[in-house]
């Protein structure tokens, strides 16, 4: 039997989790809910003018966007825990990396879709009026998104099977995220009012995304395979 | 001023012998469990 | 190997008393600050004993994920406890430092930050370790110290460039602003003393490792046996 190649298996898995997620909607619907209640009880919290608002906007908005993202990252592998794809997985042909980038890709998929939705709400909520380009904005939230993913995906992987699985994805996820963090939130709030170019923050980010994809892809047949 | 740096200094070395003393316990411990193991 | 651990053990004990009273009776007053600086020799020597053992940490991951040697994963474990014990003490003499002469407890300042991320991610390695299953933690803690290896950079520059452009009180009053040679010279010999002490700690804690493996693979055979 030949080795089936790692681009029809990825969009054959993306395919099916894509196929599944829209007929439940399990991972949307929670991720949204969970990100509104965050922005409101920030709203509740902080209570910013308009000026303010723009400060602390990048700072809200990501950590919003965080919790989400591991709310949604969370279910990730859950459904191939409990019908034991990952063991059949493992002794299959089939190349390991083709289920990261799929998972990977549907998260990605999953937060630019909570950003989208997202972004009409915090601009209501917060009367936000962006000085800087928003097209940069894009390009953060896009960039910012697979930063959060391509780690969140690969640890949601390696936290699956310990005690505690579901806190302990953020406690390894966070510290390593940190730099990323503070990038995307930096570079945001340097669009939002305008002091300075989000330059470095961009440039930081893109190499972070670099950097963590290429070890992601090299280490997850490893963790597939920790036994 | 200075009780700041006798507490800088006490902080320091409390933890350090703090660490030593549960590799101490630990050490025994497992000094016991292979006692029984080997009996 | 006995005979060896004692010597060590005693040369570390005496550099770390003769570093003592270098930092606290021959090094001269620093005319600003007073006494409180002299936590500069314990602060900074306890931090690059920290780094030490976090590289030990990384060396021994990789080496591990290409052999998968017991002995490595047991110097990565005992490197990364040791080494979160020294990054607590920097995490709490830098405060302490920094409250008479900044009369701040914190600052997020580049250098103090910079532990503090590297403290937190090593604790989540511990935390890891400790609620894996027996036969995953090694290995999935290996690959948790390869993204910290390749975070740090990103982690040092980041806060670097934060810090920058929202510049703040910096800790220690800058690199080594002139520091006077005996001060030097202080400083150095508890450099030294603390490195010692951190190669001696991970030591003890690797012999510690060796016979917990050891006592838990003779539970398994025994296990094995009896239902044989």
């Amino acid at each position: 039997m030949t080795s089936p190649s790692l681009t029809a298996i990825t969009r054959a898995t993306l395919a099916k989790d894509l196929r599944l997620e829209w007929r439940s909607k399990d991972a949307i619907n929670s991720m949204l809910f969970f990100a509104l209640l965050v922005v409101v009880i920030f709203a509740f919290a902080f209570d910013p003018t308009a000026e303010e608002s723009r400060r602390i906007a990048g700072g809200l908005i990501w950590t919003a966007l965080l919790f989400a993202t591991v709310v949604a990252l969370n279910q990730t592998w859950a459904r191939e825990l409990r019908n034991n794809v990952l063991d059949a997985y493992r002794v299959s042909p089939a190349p390991a990396n083709a289920m990261f980038i799929s998972k990977a890709f549907a998260n990605f998929i999953f937060v630019a879709v909570l950003q989208f939705l997202m972004a009409p709400l915090f601009v209501v909520f917060y009367s936000l009026r962006s000085v800087g380009p928003v097209w940069q904005l894009v390009v953060i939230g896009l960039l910012a998104n697979w930063a959060l993913v391509v780690n969140g995906t690969f640890f949601a992987a390696m936290s699956i099977r310990t005690r505690n699985r579901e806190i302990m994805l953020p406690l390894i996820l966070f510290p390593i995220s940190i730099p990323a963090l503070l990038a995307m939130v930096e570079a945001t709030t340097q669009v939002l009012t305008g002091d300075s170019s989000p330059r470095f923050w961009i440039q930081l980010l893109a190499v972070y995304d670099v950097v963590f994809t290429v070890v992601c892809l090299a280490l997850f047949e490893t963790v597939l395979n920790a036994e | 001023m200075i009780k700041f740096m006798w507490a800088a200094y006490i902080a320091t070395w409390l933890i350090h012998i703090g660490y030593l003393l549960y590799l101490t316990v630990r050490a025994k411990r497992i000094r016991q469990e292979a006692e029984d193991l080997k009996r | 190997m006995k005979n060896a651990f004692v010597v060590f053990a005693l040369a570390t004990l005496a550099l770390l008393s003769y570093g003592l009273y270098m930092a606290l009776v021959v090094a001269p007053t620093e005319a600003t600050m007073g006494d409180v600086q002299r936590i500069f020799y314990y602060h900074v020597p306890n931090a690059w004993a920290a780094f030490l053992c976090f590289a030990i940490n990384a060396v021994a991951s990789i080496w591990y994920l290409l052999k998968r040697g017991l002995k490595s994963d047991a110097i990565a474990l005992a490197s990364a406890e040791v080494g979160v014990v020294f990054c607590t003490i920097v995490l709490i003499t830098g405060p302490i430092w920094a409250k008479p002469v900044w009369g701040i407890w914190w600052t997020w300042d580049a250098r103090l930050t910079s532990t503090l991320v590297l403290w937190l991610i090593y604790v989540a390695y511990l935390m890891l370790r400790r609620f894996s299953s027996s036969g995953r933690a090694p290995v999935l803690a290996a690959v948790l110290a390869v993204f910290g290896f390749f975070d740090v950079p990103f982690v040092y520059l980041s806060i670097r460039i934060f810090r920058t452009q929202h510049p703040q009180p910096v800790m220690g009053g800058g690199e080594n602003s002139g520091l006077d040679p005996v001060m030097a010279h202080a400083f150095l010999w508890n450099l030294v003393a603390f490195t010692f002490y951190a190669l001696l700690v991970i030591w003890m804690r690797y012999r510690l490792q060796i016979a917990e493996q050891a006592v838990e693979e003779a539970h398994a055979e025994r296990a094995l046996g009896e239902r044989a």
